[in-house]
């Protein structure tokens, strides 16, 4: 009996304090770790679709609720004032979600480009969305397309050919990113 | 003494990878390039110095029956460790490791050396063995990252050591080339140590 009360203890205790010391390492760099995450994953995106752009994109974003959804918005400024907002959206492509940060030009009223910031599509195939001849077509794009469902957007952009999937996980994100616009410029001008 | 015998053990006479071949999933999946190999190394040197020190620390108080638990536990906590802070310190490490750091858990030297070693030494003694293993297996994965990375890639570190005409062969990048060179090392070890017996 001595000998079970003390397997229990001493296994107990051992994996309380462990708990307990990795929850506090935890919270300690959870901050760095988000900012780390900023920088390395969202980062390199953003700068590209906010190009131009005076100001530290990161330092400046913001966290907004769009339909009880947060969706962190990067505000780009010129001479002070902001010129364009970019936000990502999500898009369901053949290996799982792609994540695509769409950037727009708030006065042009047309969209900057669209960079993929993570996705799961198999390499040298799926993953040519991420290249600059795809991403390119979308830059100058109108807000005020015709049709702002995927289809319509396929319309105006050419998939990439050899993949359909992971072209319409694109064209899907952007489709929402069109969808929840008008809600995230009315939150963005808001202080 | 016999604590320096405890440490250079790790590095020729039963370096890891090569001698007890044991670890070889990182060992195959993270020596695409030098630094991958390297970054994998400083992690198993932290975790096995620390869990070896740990465990050699509590051993006396561990029942028999629940000490693997206890060592899992153990090393776990300190594999999280390593996790955390290279993603606060080095996230483009964590992100070429990635899954690969939380798989040291069940990396066979870990708890190898914890049941093995630690389990029946003093502190120090253990972790010197932690630190000793620890390096060996560092020193073999950047030897076999570096060549796999100046072969497949013609870079080392990422700086350019190849001649200009080199035609990388992306064959060494891929999984075959890993077993093909640590085959070739393996090949090489025995060999030398043979004629160094006779």
């Amino acid at each position: 009996m001595k000998e079970v009360t003390q397997m229990i203890v001493v296994l107990t205790l051992i994996c309380t304090v462990c708990g307990v010391a990795l929850s506090g390492l935890l919270e300690v760099t959870a901050e760095r770790i988000e900012n780390q995450v900023l920088i390395n994953v969202q980062g390199p995106g953003v700068k590209i679709v906010l190009e131009g752009s005076e100001n530290d994109l990161i330092a400046d974003r913001k966290k907004i609720k769009i339909n009880g959804e947060e969706v962190l918005l990067f505000v780009g400024k010129k001479d002070g004032k902001p010129w364009a907002i970019a936000y990502e959206t999500l898009g369901n492509g053949f290996g799982g979600s792609l994540t695509v940060m769409v950037g727009y030009d708030t006065d042009q009223k047309t969209l900057t480009g669209i960079q993929v910031v993570s996705h799961k599509e198999t390499p040298g195939i799926g993953s040519r969305v991420t290249e600059d001849q795809f991403s390119q077509g979308f830059r100058g794009l109108s807000i005020k397309i015709e049709d702002p469902s995927p289809k319509g957007i396929r319309g105006e952009v050419d998939a990439v050919a050899g993949a359909t999937y992971s072209s319409g996980g694109v064209y899907e994100a952007i489709a929402k990113s069109l969808q929840i616009y008008p809600e995230v410029i009315k939150q963005s001008l808001a202080p | 003494m016999k604590l320096l015998k405890v440490f250079t053990r790790g590095l020729w006479n039963e370096i890891p990878p090569f001698r007890l071949v044991l670890g070889l999933c990182p060992t195959l999946a993270v020596t695409r390039s030098a630094e991958d190999g390297l970054g994998m190394g400083l992690a198993v040197i932290f975790v096995l110095a620390c869990s070896n020190m740990l465990v050699s620390s509590l051993r006396n108080l561990i029942p028999r029956q629940v000490r693997i638990a206890c060592f899992v536990v153990i090393i776990a906590s300190f594999v999280v460790v390593v996790e955390l802070l290279s993603q606060a310190f080095f996230y483009p490490i964590y992100q070429s490791l990635g899954i690969f750091i939380p798989l040291i858990v069940v990396n066979c030297i870990i708890l190898g050396r914890a049941e093995a070693f630690a389990s029946r030494n003093g502190i120090i003694a253990s972790g010197l063995d932690g630190l000793g293993m620890g390096l060996g297996f560092t020193l073999s994965l950047t030897v076999l990252g570096s060549i796999r990375e100046i072969l497949g890639q013609g870079t080392f570190f990422g700086a350019e050591v190849m001649w200009s005409s080199f035609r990388p062969f992306s064959f060494m990048v891929e999984a075959p080339g890993a077993f093909v060179t640590l085959g070739i090392l393996l090949a090489i070890m025995n060999a030398i140590s043979k004629s160094h017996q006779s």
